[in-house]
């Protein structure tokens, strides 16, 4: 066990921590930040995966994961916006 | 083993301010104080474990792919916040006890129009501000 383990352990812990609150966040508002988070994690799960895979080409998730966090809190903050009309 | 020293230490700083967020996120009591401490994690936390990662293992396909991924990211992430933050502050999210004032108080319809025309023309309220407002230039014309 190296220490890319541990950090992603840390990681795994963060994103439990964040799908908790997209269950049981008191507003919308706080399951759209929790949505971020996770999209947060992912991006750095991802990347100390490849390096612990040694798989370069996982990296390119990364990528698509940054560019799909973003479009996504976007969207999901427009909807919050039009919901109570 | 230069490289495997100083990335690590970016990689856990970074998932070290990934943890913190997490903590902050469980623990903070408000809906902005949490995009607050999101938003820190998204972008130095990212930047961190990218540029470590970046260090380690300088490959060409790892540096093409990541640099794009942390100029993204630091690009994209406070407008996302300002987004979320807009958006729950417009869905009425509670505010925390604690908070002293809030500078959007008064509550803002989600899409009106800052001009209402009908069919005859700008209404009396509009003619008296563009009545008012002469020297901005013609009213427009109805429509």
């Amino acid at each position: 066990m190296s220490w890319i383990d541990a950090l992603i352990i840390v990681l795994g812990a963060v994103m439990a921590v964040a799908v908790g609150r997209v269950v049981t966040g008191p507003a919308n508002a706080d399951r759209v930040v929790a949505l971020d988070l996770g999209f947060v994690v992912f991006i750095a799960a991802t990347a100390l995966l490849s390096l612990r895979l040694d798989v370069v080409a996982v990296d390119i998730l990364v990528l698509a994961a940054t560019l799909l966090g973003f479009l996504t809190t976007i969207a999901v903050s427009h909807l919050l916006e039009r919901r109570p009309r | 083993m230069w490289a495997d020293i100083v990335g690590g230490a970016l990689a856990a700083s970074g998932t070290a301010l990934i943890g913190i967020a997490g903590l902050g996120l469980l623990r903070l009591p408000d809906t902005y104080n949490r995009i607050n401490a999101v938003t820190k994690a998204a972008t130095l936390g990212v930047v961190g474990v990218l540029l470590g990662v970046m260090i380690i293992e300088p490959n060409g396909t790892a540096v093409g792919l990541l640099t794009p991924a942390i100029i993204l990211q630091l690009l994209t992430t406070p407008f996302g916040s300002y987004a979320v933050g807009r958006a729950a502050h417009r869905s009425s999210s509670p505010l925390a006890p604690i908070t002293h004032h809030d500078e959007l108080h008064r509550p803002v319809p989600a899409y009106r129009p800052a001009l209402r025309y009908d069919r005859r023309g700008p209404t009396t309220a509009t003619r008296r501000n563009a009545s008012a407002r002469s020297d901005l230039g013609p009213p427009e014309r109805a429509g």
